[in-house]
């Protein structure tokens, strides 16, 4: 019982000792010597030059010690392919033991080694263990078919693997069934059109008898490749919900939460007077309030998907309040989830308790939840409106604590409450500008400036506060500065005399002393618009604004059903598709929730009528911070749908981008709650101004003239294009735009017959030229081009923006690949 | 699925690294490192995405678990698989501490190899691995064909949580009902929210494969049974059946050897229940609820450097029936100087390091009650934010389930071997103990 031992040898010539132990005759020391190995190799340690000297002690009996060398051959194979060989034997001898553990043995660790010469020779031995009389051996044997999929598709394919799994579907054995359905699952998502699974109402009813007899991970991997299936109708849907919901009870969250996924897709076909639609809403409830009593981690797991649930049928939850009130002691990721959840359940009914617990919680200590807390009381105000009166009184007295960061956020909230109900709370400035002094974050400051701006008339000294800002006007973040900018060109149509001179200052600074582009414009526009026509300009920054809608940070609804699509996984924990954080073909895949049932609208309208506003269709803004987050966290992004319903405004956000006004995509970006927007981004001139911005900049994309050129990176690995692989990167010479690629051949054969297309980009690139690779590209051989590309290709908004997706061509097959635009 | 495996000590140090995937490689050991276990900041999530890596993370003392994938894995179960994982090592030698991994290295890595196959978590039941994954490790050699074809058909069966030929001379199980009752209670002593978390765990010690049948006071059945009897009305159904008062069961789930579609239909729980220790059910309920104590706080700001504290605790159970290890946590502003308390029963002690007031009573009997009051004397501090009055909170254990969950039956069948129901000694014990009991101040 001293293994640790084993972590403490740091010697020198460490490795010849233990060569030495490992070719000793006595079988205790050469075991101690390979848990040294594996020890050293734990740790980080490169001990590949043993790799002979472990192999030679793979032919033992001792189950113990075979395991160990397994352990070290699945690590290191891979750096000595040629020696891996020397193991193929003992493994094919392995799987034809009398013993099913040692037969499961052999064929699950051959398939972890990734050699080609191995894969060779694993392919009989796993064509026997797939029909062993020992389920223990099929069920591993039904993995290993994905793992050698994983390495080699193609031969998997050819050697007829795949119908083999198939038939494990009918398996007697529960877990055999279980296991070849995840391997399939699997298989499957690289091939999204192949119908492999091929669900069909049979084998859907032995997947359904298989559930109720596995293990629970085998329930989850059921469960999981149900959610997949599209019933025929709605009848065969409610019989498959009826034959999941005993899962609810199930003491693993996964396999509710599972089972959660396919009965959320499935009732989607359920029409809403059924009885029984009725009664599976009731069944929801329940198991999802249980999994706030998991473990933390879960808890949170679940809080994510169950922010997702509220938003597509808030009625399930509706009555449960209570339950996601923050404890004392919850682990602060957790609080943060209870929050948002509370919020997006507030209604008329539930008000006064919701409004007691922020007020509670916004004494509380961690900075970021005090904040959302304040936050939430604000959206309290603007979602509820019989609220809205107690909400400002609760958000004054808590601007009186005098806590820094409460009174900043109390006022972006307010700001916030005076676009919902103009004319109505507008008695509290004056408690705000008491506070003026004390607010240093950019949000708070813009916030209370446009207030001031915005109600200047009712302000009696608003043209000595917003001097003071000017001050130190080059100091502030743009999202002020345009802020200061409108708001004084407001105060100066509502009151033209007394602030003549400080308009001026005000224009001057941000024409001709800021090299902002973006406050350059909007200076001019107002210049422009002052100096032509008074009254215009009145008309067009004194509008009337839209009132701000209800609920601002919903998931936009095709996205929503999306990760409905994906409850349980990373997805509804990230709120983002796949597609945002897996790489290659995987997850590409969208999903889709079934077509509802019956004729659509129909069914729909009496149930909107029913639980009011919060069903009506949103209009939902994506939110550009996502997408920003997206670029700044996630270094590579696969191409996805485009997104569905673009504002004009955020083409403007778009656009900004292009400028290399980050800042301001940002700004624009928080501006999902649309108050932050000024009111100038919304009319004609404005928009005008950004596309002359667009114009200015057409032939600037990608970096300074002259400048840094990022190296090349892989855009399209070998073994996803038949051996092509192709690296490259941007450049940028003489003022035109090139495309620098290097080919490389890493297959078998010749390849010749280049050709390449652009997809359509954000930024409108297109090949100025066709690709020139003169010579055929022989195997292994690197052939380096340079493609000019002009700016005068179809534009499309891409998702992130400098995402690019080209297609090459060899030889008459396509590959896909895409590549991030560095700005 | 999960494409790696890795625990490392509290200093960041690995302890076991289990590459399953390709695409995972040996810098995600170092990624995970670097951004999360030396990260300055609290960890903000247990979900962790570092580029395009996710990282899923559980602590146990100061031993991280963290399995790392590339893929859209399904994150319920990737938590539950480490909550699992930690089940198994606890089984196989104890307390998890850095000490017991090193120690146990070599099995740790031959249960990676069998609970997690390519990513996918396989059968992990304690009871079915200790036959075949054992510290001797030559267990192979000695196995009778049919030993081994046992082994593998336990693992996949349909009943992989329980091996066959387990013999008893004493049929014997041991009933736990273990409740934890929450509360949440305004200074007003409104219930702001109160529920019960329960948990039936059973010990088992009975031979062959015995078919067992477990009932509860279910208002559900309870008013089944009461409109199946002749004369009783809905309402009087209560006093039918066991003579006890049925319970609202909110939600409940089960260990995986229930059969989940029978209790779907007939609500009744039937099942094989694993050797040894296990946890059958558990359940939530929120509806008449017996609280055990009740908590009156009064706090008095005497000026700026004083505040005064009065707490009175009642006992709300029958008086026959003893709480133990009470303990009433009072907690104190930051910038405390002193304390001095008076209580009537117990001992209280102000805790500096703990900015509390703690006050034990080792026992306290049902209707009663007890009081303790505080003066704290205050540093003045410019500071301007107010203390923020966490909540007094309160522990305690009571010989009673406050859900009112009552066991009316286990029954046992074993139709092949000569024992009969009557033939099994069979005890149930009531638990209720403090969840997160806090009342605000």
């Amino acid at each position: 019982m001293t293994d640790s031992k084993y972590f403490t040898t740091t010697k020198k010539g460490e490795i010849f000792e233990l060569k030495a132990e490992l070719n000793s005759d006595k079988k205790e020391k050469k075991k101690e010597a390979v848990k040294k190995v594996i020890a050293s190799m734990t740790v980080g340690k490169d001990v590949s030059a043993l790799f002979p000297d472990v192999v030679n002690c793979m032919q033992t009996d001792n189950l113990e010690l075979k395991k160990l060398v397994y352990l070290y051959l699945m690590n290191y194979a891979k750096s000595q392919p040629d020696m891996a060989i020397m193991a193929v034997n003992t493994f094919v001898k392995d799987c034809e033991d009398l013993n099913p553990l040692i037969r499961a043995l052999a064929v699950r660790t051959m398939g972890c080694i990734r050699v080609d010469k191995i894969t060779e020779y694993l392919c009989e031995p796993l064509r026997k263990c797939l029909k062993d009389e020992d389920p223990y051996v099929r069920k591993t044997a039904a993995v290993c078919v994905a793992k050698l999929h994983d390495i080699n598709a193609q031969l998997v394919e050819d050697q007829g693997f795949l119908d083999t799994l198939k038939d494990l579907i009918s398996d007697s054995n529960p877990m055999v069934v279980a296991n070849a359905v995840a391997a399939l699952s699997e298989i499957a998502e690289s091939h999204p059109n192949s119908n492999l699974l091929d669900l069909n109402p049979q084998t859907i009813n032995k997947l359904l008898t298989a559930l109720n007899e596995c293990t629970e991970w085998g329930q989850i991997f059921i469960l999981d490749c149900l959610a997949s299936y599209l019933p025929r109708d709605d009848r065969e849907s409610q019989s498959i919900c009826e034959r999941v919901t005993p899962r609810l009870s199930h003491a693993n969250s996964a396999v509710v939460l599972s089972a959660v996924k396919v009965l959320m897709k499935f009732m989607e076909m359920l029409p809403k007077d059924l009885d029984y639609y009725g009664t599976l809403l009731k069944k929801l409830a329940p198991p999802l309030v249980t999994l706030l009593s998991a473990e933390p981690e879960l808890q949170y797991v679940a809080l994510r998907n169950i922010n997702l649930i509220v938003q597509k049928r808030p009625e399930i939850l509706k009555h449960e309040m209570k339950v996601f009130f923050v404890k004392y002691n919850d682990p602060i990721y957790v609080k943060l989830e209870k929050l948002d959840i509370m919020i997006r359940l507030a209604s008329q009914a539930n008000i006064a308790q919701v409004l007691a617990e922020l007020k509670e919680y916004a004494t509380e200590v961690d900075v970021d939840f005090v904040r959302k807390a304040v936050r939430a009381i604000g959206r309290c105000a603007i979602k509820v409106e019989q609220s809205a009166e107690r909400c400002v009184s609760t958000l004054l007295d808590l601007i009186q604590t005098k806590v820094n960061y409460v009174v900043q956020e109390a006022i972006v909230v307010i700001k916030d409450i005076f676009r919902k109900y103009p004319n109505k709370y507008e008695s509290v400035i004056a408690t705000l500008c008491e506070n003026l002094d004390s607010l240093d974050e950019p949000e708070a400051r813009a916030a209370m400036i446009w207030i001031v701006g915005e109600y200047a008339e009712r302000i009696d000294n608003a043209d000595e506060l917003l001097e003071s800002f000017l001050e130190g006007f080059h100091d502030e973040s743009t999202q002020v500065q345009l802020q200061l900018l409108t708001a004084i060109v407001k105060l100066f149509l509502k009151k033209p005399t007394e602030t003549q001179e400080l308009v001026q200052q005000v224009l001057s600074l941000a024409t001709q002393d800021s090299d902002n582009p973006d406050l350059r414009d909007r200076g001019y526009i107002y210049w422009r618009l002052l100096s032509t026509d008074p009254v215009a300009a009145k008309e067009v920054v004194l509008a009337e604004k839209p009132l701000i809608s209800e609920e601002t940070d919903l998931i936009e609804p095709t996205l929503l059903e999306e990760l409905i699509c994906h409850i349980g996984t990373l997805a509804s924990v990230y709120h983002k598709p796949p597609s945002a954080f897996v790489e290659g073909s995987r997850g590409v895949q969208h999903k889709r929730l079934p077509p509802r049932a019956g004729s659509g609208e129909s069914t729909e309208s009496p149930d909107v009528g029913q639980s009011g506003p919060s069903e009506a269709p949103p209009a939902v803004i994506p939110s550009q911070g996502d997408l920003l987050g997206d670029l700044l966290n996630l270094d590579l992004a696969p191409p996805t749908a485009t997104v569905p319903s673009v504002q004009p405004s955020m083409q403007m956000g778009a656009m900004d981008l292009l400028g290399g006004g980050l800042d301001s995509l940002m700004g624009a970006g928080l501006g999902a709650a649309p108050a932050a927007m000024p009111a100038s981004l919304g009319s004609a001139p404005a928009v005008g101004g950004g596309l002359g911005d667009l114009f200015d900049l057409g032939g600037g994309v990608g970096m300074p003239t002259g400048s840094y050129v990022a190296p090349k990176t892989v855009w399209l690995l070998a073994m996803k294009a038949k051996g092509l692989e192709i690296s490259g990167t941007f450049a940028r010479r003489g003022g035109i735009i090139q495309m620098d690629l290097s080919l490389t051949n890493k297959a078998m054969s010749v390849m010749t017959d280049f050709a390449i297309q652009f997809n359509r980009n954000s930024f409108g690139l297109a090949p100025a030229g066709p690709l020139q690779v003169l010579t055929p590209l022989s195997p292994n051989q690197t052939i380096d081009v340079s493609l000019p590309l002009s700016t005068s290709g179809p534009v499309m908004k891409m998702e992130p923006l400098n995402n690019l997706q080209q297609m090459q061509k060899y030889r008459k097959e396509g590959f896909l690949f895409s590549s991030l635009l560095e700005a | 699925m999960i494409g790696g495996l890795f625990i490392y000590n509290h200093k960041g140090e690995v302890l076991i690294s289990r590459v399953y995937r390709d695409d995972i490689g040996r810098n995600a050991v170092d990624a995970f490192r670097v951004n999360v276990i030396h990260a300055r900041q609290q960890v903000r999530s247990p979900v962790t995405n570092i580029a395009r890596t996710s990282f899923f993370h559980v602590k146990r003392s100061n031993i991280w678990l963290a399995a790392v994938t590339k893929q859209n894995v399904n994150a319920a179960m990737v938590f539950e698989f480490l909550y699992k994982m930690c089940d198994v090592m606890t089984a196989y030698f104890g307390k998890i501490s850095e000490e017991n991994i090193k120690n146990n290295f070599v099995l740790i890595y031959e249960l990676l190899d069998e609970i997690l196959d390519f990513g996918y978590p396989q059968n992990s039941e304690t009871g079915a691995l200790k036959t075949f994954i054992t510290q001797q490790g030559i267990k192979g050699q000695h196995q009778t064909k049919e030993e081994q074809s046992q082994i593998t058909s336990q693992v996949t069966g349909q009943i992989g949580w329980r091996r066959e030929g387990i013999k008893y001379r004493r049929n014997e199980l041991f009933l736990d009902v273990l409740e934890s009752v929450n509360l949440l209670m305004s200074p007003q002593g409104q219930v702001l929210s109160a529920h019960v978390s329960g948990r039936v765990v059973m010990k088992s010690y009975l031979s062959g494969m015995p078919e067992c049948k477990f009932g509860m006071n279910d208002k559900i059945v309870i008013d089944k049974q009461g409109k199946g009897g002749t004369t009783d009305e809905p309402g009087k159904s209560e006093l039918g059946g066991s003579g006890k008062q049925s319970i609202a069961i909110d939600d409940c789930t089960f260990h995986q050897c229930v059969r989940l579609s029978k209790f779907d239909s007939e609500r009744s729980i039937s099942f094989i229940p694993p050797d040894g220790e296990y946890e059958l059910m558990r359940y939530r309920t929120t509806k008449d609820i017996i609280l055990p104590f009740r908590v009156i706080p009064l706090v008095r700001e005497v000026g700026r450097t004083k505040l005064e504290v009065k707490v009175v605790i009642k006992s709300n159970f029958k008086p026959s029936l003893l709480a133990q290890k009470i303990e009433v946590r009072i907690p104190t502003p930051l910038n405390t100087s002193g304390v001095q308390v008076i209580c009537m029963k117990g001992k209280a002690k102000y805790k500096a390091s703990e900015n509390a007031i703690v006050w034990k009573i080792k026992r306290m009997a049902g209707m009663k009650e007890s009081q303790i009051s505080a003066e704290i004397e205050l540093l003045p501090t410019n500071d301007k934010k107010k203390w923020a009055r966490p909540p007094i909170s309160m522990k305690f254990q009571v010989p009673f389930a406050p859900s009112g969950l009552k066991v009316r039956y286990l029954k046992v069948f074993e139709s092949k071997l000569n024992y009969s129901d009557h033939d099994v000694i069979k005890w149930v014990r009531y638990i209720g103990r403090s969840g997160i009991y806090e009342t605000r101040c």
